[in-house]
């Protein structure tokens, strides 16, 4: 039954495709229809998933592969040497290529793919050790958002036993690296410092808390290994945790910045001027995929962990992807709260791509040595936008309005100027984010680097 | 003709399937029961001893699966396939349709059939594995026979090469991965490619690793020719190739085949980690995506490929044994 219903709309779809083309245009063919996307096995690959089984590649005419890869090297280097065709990216990648931290490759973006969706999990025997510094609410739960601060005598026992104390994050320039290193620093906590010009990037110059990379489906075995005591990654890999007793995720990352910007998707900026078609109507896809996501309130999301739970995509069991997918997350076992923004695609304009987002990448960068020297506000305007392209963005937005299948209400003002992105809370420190003065937002840090400090 | 003979060593597994011959054959029927029996009573115990020992493996997937769990799972991939299959031909008739609709709106559009895009079935993987293993293993065949039979004959070149395969022969896959990887991206470039990039990876890591065993045992063949024949062949003034190919081969070949034997053996096993380390489609992608998946039937599904790997390797063995039985005639 299952499959015939997922024949039918792949007909419909395959249909669409051939009576379409007077809907768009001014969008030509694709210069190259058939395509290899690569994704890493997370829930916010969604948007690439749900574009496949809808149909949305095919009414673009686009015959798209997608390929799960082992870690986030590998899938960059795929997209840089033309492997793949663009790919589920980190954020901090496409900017960390452009500027040249690691690989040095042009890379843009014109798609932000989700909001949120991370959290921190820490091992059993850390939690235990915390959870005394941690105040309860009234049910007896520890009251959120859990400071970092709480896991300051653990690691001052750890360094007395002359142990270190280490956490896992996925990738040097990944959101996950900034957001535990953030809540780290917030709770008084040095996560260490890149000396990239002195060939240091283990980022663990001064560490009280020395971070690591793992790729993202290793978490929780490495976790259970003891090579790590705790991570911060997407999901389902926290709630994974939850489900096999290993650990507890303590914060999401809605609860240190909400709904900040996370994955995108990423293309060379060769193959984005080569084939420009191509992008738009990947874009089409995506967009419409990630509107889909979040229609009707999340009408969809049961169908699409449905979809996410197979094994050629995410393949985690249904139940543990569904736990946060659906707006609820479980933090000790038993503890489940409802955290309807813990995965956003579409609402709050998710999908655009606005350079505050990379502004921010950015300062954290240059926050933690990546970038070692000093730069002038105007060099991360400059590369913010050459890296986020709002531009590319627009067209394929205005294509949607024009043939109706999104309205203008679904996307911000496209002929406004869109610098920062809107509907965004507090950062849990309670330092004001200033997009437009990099320099003065990197300066009001107390940890990390400031001024023309060098590492 | 006298040649130099050397055995293949027999092992187990073929004396099993020998009995199994030599029971068609009408040879005594309790000698082949016995041949029989014992090799069965290995697997049932250690069946026995997989599913008791089995659910006593706790892991953060759950129990480690018994012989029962693996037999659901084979099904379970077995169905997955037959619906990914439906879900192609569906896929091929839509497109038949819709090229023809295009071509008699417009007879000269460039219509083209395309390959379904969903993801391979273990079994899609399985054909991938086993093209791949086999063209990464003729080609290291086509380049270390010869230059096996070249290092033979010439004791100054011998010499020469030696060192080299001495120190390039236990490099191991996932060193010249990484390499092949950089190289194939920056050499092989073309719009419309004859072959996927991850397929030349895979395959060429296959042959540099596997090339090894034949190169050396065609060399220790050829020069292991014996002399009386050197003579005769001096005497007769054979030409080169004449040489090469009455005498040097035939005395030869049940060396090479050796080589050969266990160089496929290396490649089959060097292509599972080739493709789990690129991610390459094949069983090895087929492993990583599965315990990158952590769901409660990962360990199942990687135990499945585990067998069907081990089973490949077995068959591939069978089968150049019996090439080596037709083409060893002096055995």
């Amino acid at each position: 039954m299952e499959s015939t219903k997922k024949l039918r709309t792949l007909a419909a779809a395959l249909l669409l495709a051939t009576g379409l083309g007077t809907a768009q245009a001014e969008i030509g063919p694709a210069e190259k229809p058939d395509l290899k996307l690569g994704f890493i096995k997370l829930t916010d690959m969604a948007p690439l998933a749900v574009a496949w089984e809808k149909g949305f590649f095919l009414d673009e005419g686009l015959f798209v592969e997608l390929i799960a890869q082992a870690n986030w090297k590998v899938l960059l280097d795929g997209v840089v040497t033309g492997t793949l065709d663009g790919a589920h990216m980190l954020a901090g990648q496409p900017l960390g290529a452009t500027i040249g931290y690691g690989t040095q490759a042009d890379i843009i973006t014109a798609f932000s793919m989700d909001l949120n969706g991370n959290g921190i999990t820490v091992s059993n025997d850390v939690w235990e050790q915390m959870s005394p510094q941690i105040p309860s609410n009234t049910q007896g739960n520890p009251v959120h958002p859990i400071s970092a601060s709480t896991l300051k005598p653990l690691i001052e026992s750890y360094r007395n036993r002359g142990e270190r104390f280490r956490m896992g994050m996925v990738f040097p320039v990944s959101t996950h690296n900034y957001e535990l290193r953030y809540w780290l620093a917030a709770g008084g906590l040095n996560p260490g410092l890149y000396a990239p010009q002195r060939g240091d990037t283990s980022g663990t110059i001064d560490a009280d808390v020395h971070l690591s990379v793992t790729p993202p489906p290793q978490m929780p075995a490495t976790m259970e290994a003891g090579t790590i005591q705790g991570y911060c990654v997407g999901e389902p890999w926290n709630q994974q945790a939850v489900f096999k007793g290993i650990g507890v995720p303590v914060i999401t990352d809605y609860e240190i910045w909400p709904n900040n910007p996370e994955k995108v998707f990423g293309v060379t900026e060769a193959w984005a001027e080569k084939n420009p078609n191509t992008h738009l109507r990947l874009l089409r896809a995506l967009i419409r995929a990630a509107h889909w996501l979040d229609e009707n309130n999340n009408a969809n999301r049961p169908e699409a962990v449905e979809i996410l739970a197979r094994s050629s995509y995410v393949g985690a069991d249904e139940e543990v992807i569904a736990n946060s997918m659906t707006g609820t997350f479980e933090y000790e076992k038993g503890d489940v709260r409802k955290v309807p923004d813990f995965n956003v695609f579409f609402r709050y304009y998710a999908t655009y791509p606005y350079p505050s987002d990379a502004i921010w990448y950015l300062s954290q960068m240059r926050r933690w040595g990546q970038i070692p020297e000093p730069k002038s506000d105007d060099w991360y305007m400059e590369t913010a936008a050459k890296v986020y392209r709002a531009d590319i963005y627009k067209q394929a937005a205005k294509s949607l309005i024009e043939d109706g299948s999104l309205s203008a209400g679904d996307f911000p003002d496209l002929d406004a100027e869109n610098f920062a992105r809107p509907h965004q809370g507090e950062l849990i420190d309670g330092v004001a984010f200033t997009p437009r003065e990099p320099n003065a937002y990197i300066n009001s840090f107390e940890i990390g680097l400031n001024g023309a400090e060098t590492p | 003709m006298t040649t130099i003979s050397q055995n293949a060593p027999t092992s187990s597994g073929m004396r099993w399937l020998r009995a199994l011959a030599d029971r068609l054959a009408g040879r005594s029927l309790a000698e082949t029961g016995r041949q029989m029996l014992l090799p069965a009573i290995g697997i049932v115990l250690f069946l026995g001893f997989w599913h008791l020992a089995a659910p006593q493996v706790q892991t953060s997937l759950g129990a480690f699966p018994g012989p029962a769990e693996v037999w659901d799972q084979s099904g379970q991939l077995w169905q997955e396939h037959s619906a990914q299959r439906e879900r192609a031909d569906k896929f091929l008739a839509m497109q038949l349709e819709r090229n023809q609709r295009i071509l008699a709106e417009n007879p000269d559009a460039d219509v083209k059939i395309r390959d379904y895009t969903g993801a391979p079935t273990f079994f899609d993987q399985i054909l991938t594995s086993l093209i791949t293993v086999l063209a990464g293993f003729a080609l290291a065949t086509v380049i270390a026979v010869p230059l096996g039979i070249i290092v033979g004959l010439n004791r100054h070149f011998s010499a020469a090469v030696n060192p080299l395969i001495q120190v390039f022969k236990p490099v191991s896959p996932l060193a010249w991965l990484p390499l092949v990887t950089m190289v194939v991206s920056a050499t092989y470039v073309s719009d419309d490619p004859m072959f996927e990039k991850s397929f030349l990876t895979s395959m060429i890591t296959v042959t540099l690793c596997s090339l090894w065993p034949t190169l050396i045992n065609t060399s220790v063949g050829v020069s292991a020719v014996n002399p009386d024949l050197l003579n005769v062949s001096k005497v007769l003034r054979l030409s080169f190739w004449t040489h090469v190919r009455k005498v040097v081969l035939p005395s030869s070949v049940p060396m090479i085949f050796t080589g050969l034997r266990v160089s496929l053996g290396i490649a089959w096993m060097v292509l599972i980690a080739a493709e789990m380390l690129a991610q390459s489609p094949g069983l090895g992608k087929f492993v990583w995506d599965e315990f990158q998946n952590g769901s409660s039937e990962s360990l199942s599904r990687i135990m499945v490929a585990v067998l069907a790997i081990g089973f490949i390797g077995f068959l591939l063995d069978r089968v150049m044994l019996v090439i080596q039985k037709k083409v060893a005639w002096n055995e």
